[in-house]
């Protein structure tokens, strides 16, 4: 029961806490606006060099901007507690740290779900795209378990946080990374043969994948390999984030680096 | 000549304090280079070297921008976490003459970008930047990270009021990259956007450094840049007046 409410209760708490994007004056321009642009952006550019449809760079862009909160946010759980001085005082209790790191990234994987659907389908609006009202509901399923597994990555840029001051500068390093090896605005058949091999294991590139065949008519049962694919590498990045997390805190309580990184 | 010295001197300073941090500085050299290569890979599929070419020295100016928008929209809540706001103010020297060094600074860090991305696209993407005019090339770099710093310190003032300004000029960004078609022409646009971008003197800063760089009239460019810096220059000061005033008056300027 304790355990319970650590993980949903003290999830709650700690992302309203920790994540202070959650005022609408950063809200509205992180999460409403910027993702629109990135999706305006790679869509000209897409115009420019004809390489792909508005729908691939729409539906590209708007999962991967989940990347954002679910990498900032997991960041935040380590920074933000070091940054208020109570990152000590948690990692002293008593509370299981599987409800306690684990119950962190549920409110951050709703939020992402959110960021991409909002950028799905303000995207489409904004360019044309026609999406069929039968892929809504897979959409909608395919869009959650990218969340889930850009947060496991974001579990693992937690763990860094116990390393690294920065959380902000590594979210955005991994930002990128997702950015150019992902297939999010070049197919991955474009990309040279190691970079696509790496996207094999990367959260998003499966699920991508799977949206993109969905928008353009594929059923469900089509897609159901990459959804299991993008699931099962959301499960490695959470089990190694999580593994990674303890890793780090040993190390730092043996350093007496803790509170200084 | 005081205000000169003022302005050069404050400008060393803080592109000191801008160079301290090596984890900021690979920030701010990776961040573009990720939009540059997804860039650099999209045009290389239309085997034309000199769209190449293009998409090379478009993101190599974005890199300037990226390191003015958010530095610059934040850079008045940043001495107010320093606590070195009211000190500032209360010198005997324009305010203005203060903060435009500092926005300055932040879009002459971006040169170390713009080499950077033009040095990727050379090695890894077999790019190479052949200048037409390098002299005006030479003009043409240094003018726009003139009107990027200035047009940062006339956002720098419009938004200090806004307390987590950060999250705007973060926003800001893409928008800026997209409509001054840094790598998109802008005849893709509808006509509305058009004067959008012609009042934003990165348009007409990476239309100068393309054309040093390929071919055509870079002159022009040049003069449209510094005139929308002059521009910026006079409004953002006399937007200081009014917000120092402001703050003066309701006695705010230390709150965040």
């Amino acid at each position: 029961m304790t355990s319970l409410r650590i993980f949903f209760v003290g999830g709650l708490t700690s992302y309203r806490a920790l994540f202070n994007w959650l005022t609408p004056w950063i809200l509205i321009p992180s999460f409403l606006i910027a993702p629109l642009f990135q999706i305006l952006l790679f869509a000209y550019i897409g115009r420019t060099t004809h390489l792909e449809s508005d729908r691939f760079y729409v539906i590209g862009n708007a999962l991967q901007y989940a990347a954002v909160p679910c990498l900032f946010a997991m960041g935040n759980t380590i920074g933000g507690e070091r940054f208020q001085h109570t990152l000590p005082l948690v990692l002293t209790t008593p509370a299981g740290r599987l409800p306690l790191f684990i119950g962190r990234s549920v409110p951050v994987i709703a939020n992402g779900f959110v960021v991409s659907g909002f950028a799905l389908v303000t995207g489409s609006a904004l360019l044309g795209v026609h999406v069929p009202i039968s892929a809504v509901a897979p959409l909608v399923l395919v869009a959650a378990v990218t969340a889930f597994s850009c947060t496991g990555l974001g579990l693992c840029n937690a763990a860094l946080g116990l390393r690294v001051r920065e959380t902000a500068v590594t979210s955005n390093i991994l930002f990128g990374f997702l950015l150019v090896f992902c297939g999010v605005n070049v197919p991955l058949s474009s990309l040279p043969a190691w970079m696509s091999t790496i996207a094999e294991g990367l959260p998003l590139t499966h699920g991508i994948a799977a949206a993109r065949q969905l928008a353009g008519g594929a059923g469900l049962g089509k897609v159901a390999g990459l959804v299991g694919a993008e699931l099962l590498i959301g499960c490695i990045y959470v089990v190694g984030g999580y593994a990674l997390l303890r890793l780090m805190e040993i190390e730092s309580r043996r350093r007496g680096t803790l509170e200084i990184a | 000549m005081k205000a000169l010295r003022l302005v050069a001197i404050g400008w060393l300073f803080q592109m000191k304090m801008l160079s301290r941090s090596s984890f900021d500085g690979l920030l701010g050299i990776l961040w573009p280079l990720f939009f540059a290569t997804t860039a650099f890979f999209m045009f290389r599929t239309s085997h034309d070297s000199r769209a190449l070419l293009y998409a090379a020295l478009g993101s190599s100016v974005m890199g300037i921008w990226s390191s003015t928008s958010v530095a610059a929209s934040s850079a008045l809540q940043r001495e107010r976490w320093y606590g070195t706001l009211e000190a500032i103010v209360g010198t005997p020297a324009h305010f203005s003459l203060v903060l435009i060094p500092i926005t300055l600074a932040m879009s002459t860090v971006g040169i170390y970008s713009m080499a950077a991305t033009l040095l990727w696209g050379r090695f890894l993407f077999g790019i190479g930047v052949h200048i037409v005019h390098p002299l005006l090339f030479v003009i043409a770099v240094p003018t726009t990270v003139l009107a990027i710093g200035l047009l940062g310190f006339l956002l720098s003032v419009t938004v200090v009021r806004y307390r987590t300004a950060w999250a705007l000029g973060n926003a800001l960004e893409y928008p800026v990259w997209l409509v001054c078609g840094f790598l998109v022409p802008l005849s893709l646009f509808p006509d509305w956007v058009r004067p959008i971008s012609w009042a934003l003197a990165p348009t007409w800063g990476v239309r100068a450094i393309r054309q040093a760089a390929l071919g055509g009239a870079p002159l022009w460019p040049v003069a449209a840049c510094i005139g929308l810096a002059a521009l910026y220059g006079i409004a953002g000061t006399l937007l200081v007046d009014t917000v120092l005033r402001s703050a003066r008056r309701t006695a705010t300027l230390s709150l965040t």
